[in-house]
């Protein structure tokens, strides 16, 4: 077990950072948002050149064989970005959902032909999976009731969806997109009315949510971090009072407390890779998401009046590290489960 | 030189030297031998090996006599990295065998009573007199004074030069005429440190370290290596002083209340988050890629510490204390004192070595690249700075 990056997970995030740049500097983003926030044309040549849909997803199956590591090596990158793309949602906890059952929808998936999104509740959790979802199933195997919060939903070919126990497959339900708070991952209402589906086979959501949530914990790293290099690169440009706003302690002390946040992140996210337990993932997910929130709050702060217009891209990194900081657990959820994880038990619990 | 050869060495050791016989000669033996610290060079109780070797001598040699980590830590964590990278052949010569050994204890004497943060604004002077210095001053802070045969020490030779060029870094003889130590009460009762007044001590010159007017780069070797020994961290999930406070939590469920459950698991969460960047920090350093993370460390534990130790007293509705004594203390016993003294003692770790104002200045200026404050002190020469 290492915490450390391999050579293999630094080439993939050196030739997913070049094309980010190229082709998603945070300019090109914000344009977007507000009429097409999916970029579908960089997701084809991330999927199909660079070859991320298929990390998770064993060679015989048609995908890379890759692992944990180099998913969140992807997802650092695109959190850095806030790449508008379906990587966490079709590539991640999608294709998690189906390996299991190692259906041939795996190889559409692994090649980025199709995506899929779990029809789950971005704000549900390993500990509460079925928040947010009211769908059942009836005897001739068809589906009724709807999910909210759904992210990915919008751009998915498929809906995967978990109904006590089984996983179903779902194609041409209708998807309504809600305004959310975050604009560059929008969450939509899936509505299933009697609507036919192929059962896949078994799925146990909330390991499908905790394998989600330790990854998403290096996605928060990534906006972290591009949080606070921008900042960085800000205060050592402003100047008030004839100098740069970066040279006074009061500013130099929150951003040396941000760095030590941001290098914790960085340990525990890699650690929830090495070491996917329960605890390790809610040690993950609780930090990183208050980091993150933390360091784009902060941000935003420190950038002063400028931080606060729409066009500076700070506010699309908090509007995503606020969203997920609900999603797959909040850091409250994840730190309630260690306290029967790891013995710290409550007030009246043995 | 690898782990084979390392290995051939200490049992060629073993079989000329009795680990059950006087301990002194057993220590002697094992530094003339190059196994005390295989880094160092041969002669002077090393092998020049690469340093992650050093744990395995350490694990073969696990059941030998060792050495007293708590007194003897200024000597080795900080007096002999100096010595060994500014000291003459003669001075290593002279002092690393019995520093190691534990024959002769060590003690620093840098601080003073109006230079802690600003260092180099210290004003104990050194005169030069013919093959000798004169040093008066008064320095503060002084662990194991009392115990010390020398000391490592930081002194004015040139009041007329800017603050940094004027100093000069001397080896002290604790038992020269004139050094006068006292011991300096805390606030949790006992005496850990010292007080010491230099009242025309007179040292030779053989007994300076490095250059006439470089003490400043001299010390700086020295801090790193204080720095890089309090920020040791726990090694185990839930380890050092969380272990304290999560059994106090067990053993009094009628003392739980869902306020303190929420604090407790929140620094049980950034509790692990440093330790796992502690236990990342050092597979960086093992795999040759040594990162600023180092630099945090101290900051992080220095905060978790106090809020730990603070959440205990509160936890425990303790309103007693186990002993407010003046006695000298030889070591910190911080797991067998009370949660008072804990708490007490624990709010040192953000002024001791650094205070955490310090430390985020040097991320923010080392690691971050951020600018400076305007300094006016930097060019003015040390004796017109006001004071």
């Amino acid at each position: 077990m290492t915490l450390l990056y391999s050579e293999v997970e630094e080439e993939l995030r050196s030739s997913v950072r070049g094309l980010l740049a190229d082709r998603c500097p945070p300019a090109a983003v914000l344009q977007r948002v507000e009429s097409e926030p999916n970029d579908l044309d960089l997701w084809k040549t991330l999927a199909g050149e660079i070859g991320v849909a298929g990390l998770l997803i064993p060679e015989e199956l048609g995908g890379a064989g890759a692992g944990p590591g180099e998913a969140a090596v992807v997802l650092e990158e695109l959190g850095r970005s806030v790449a508008p793309v379906p990587f966490f949602t079709s590539s991640v906890l999608a294709t998690r959902a189906l390996l299991p059952t190692r259906d041939a929808l795996l190889g559409e998936l692994a090649e980025g032909r199709r995506t899929a999104a779990l029809a789950v509740s971005f704000a549900a959790s390993p500990y509460a999976p079925a928040r947010g979802s009211s769908v059942t199933v009836d005897g001739d195997g068809r589906l009724s009731g709807t999910v909210s919060g759904v992210a990915g939903a919008d751009v998915a070919d498929v809906l995967l969806v978990p109904v006590d126990g089984d996983l179903y497959a779902v194609e041409g339900a209708p998807v309504t997109v809600v305004p959310s708070l975050d604009l560059t991952r929008p969450v939509a209402t899936v509505t299933f009315a009697r609507t036919p589906a192929r059962r896949v086979g078994a799925c146990d959501v909330a390991a499908v949510l905790r394998f989600g949530a330790g990854l998403l914990a290096s996605e928060q790293l990534g906006v972290a971090e591009w949080c606070l290099d921008t900042t960085l690169a800000y205060v050592k440009e402003r100047h008030q009072f004839a100098r740069p706003i970066g040279s006074f302690q009061a500013i130099k002390h929150r951003l040396a407390d941000l760095w030590l946040d941001v290098v914790r992140a960085r340990a525990a996210a890699r650690n929830a890779v090495a070491d996917a337990s329960s605890v390790s993932v809610a040690v993950a997910a609780s930090w990183n998401a208050g980091v993150a929130v933390r360091v784009a709050e902060e941000a935003l702060q420190l950038h002063g009046g400028i931080g606060m217009t729409w066009e500076h891209p700070v506010h699309l990194y908090l509007k995503r590290a606020k969203a997920a900081e609900i999603a797959l657990g909040t850091p409250g959820d994840h730190r309630e489960a260690l306290a029967s994880l790891v013995g710290v038990p409550a007030p009246g619990a043995e | 030189m690898n782990e084979t050869d390392i290995n051939q060495r200490v049992a060629a050791f073993l079989e000329e030297h009795d680990p059950g016989g006087d301990r002194l000669e057993f220590l002697r033996a094992r530094f003339d031998a190059g196994l005390a610290w295989v880094w160092f060079p041969e002669g002077l109780g090393g092998l020049g090996a690469p340093r992650e070797l050093q744990q395995v001598v350490e694990r073969e040699l696990a059941d030998t006599p060792q050495l007293n980590s708590g007194k003897q830590a200024i000597g080795l964590g900080m007096a002999a990295p100096t010595i060994l990278a500014f000291g003459t052949a003669e001075q290593q010569r002279r002092f690393l065998r019995p520093l190691w050994t534990g024959e002769e204890i060590w003690c620093q004497l840098f601080s003073e009573p109006g230079a802690g943060s600003d260092l180099a604004t210290l004003a104990t002077r050194a005169v030069r007199d013919g093959d000798e210095w004169v040093v008066d001053g008064q320095k503060v802070w002084t662990s194991g004074a009392h115990h010390a045969r020398w000391a490592i020490l930081v002194a004015r030779t040139d009041p007329d030069v800017p603050k940094h060029r004027g100093l000069t870094y001397f080896v002290c003889d604790m038992h020269a005429p004139g050094v006068e130590v006292r011991p300096l009460r805390q606030i949790t009762g006992e005496a850990e440190f010292n007080e010491v007044f230099l009242t025309g001590v007179r040292l030779s010159d053989d007994l300076r370290l490095g250059e006439v007017g470089d003490g400043w780069r001299v010390a700086q070797t020295t801090l790193m290596n204080e720095r890089v020994a309090i920020g040791g961290a726990p090694t185990r999930r839930g380890g050092g002083v969380m272990a304290s406070v999560v059994s106090a939590w067990r053993e009094h469920p009628e003392l739980r209340t869902h306020e303190l459950h929420q604090r407790l698991l929140a620094l049980w969460v950034e509790a692990e988050a440093t330790r796992l960047s502690g236990a990342r920090l050092r597979e960086q350093l093992a795999a040759g890629q040594p990162g600023p993370e180092g630099s945090g460390m101290k900051l992080a534990f220095a905060k978790l510490n106090q809020e730990l130790t603070g959440f205990d007293v509160e936890f425990l509705r303790d309103l007693g204390y186990d002993d407010w004594a003046f006695r000298r203390s030889e070591d910190v016993d911080f797991f067998g004192r009370g949660p008072g003294y804990r708490y007490l003692r624990a709010k040192g770790n953000s002024i001791e070595g650094g205070t955490s104002e310090i430390l985020r200045n040097i991320i923010s200026e080392r690691v971050l690249g951020l600018p400076s404050e305007p300094r006016i002190d930097k060019d003015v020469p040390w004796k017109d700075l006001p004071r």
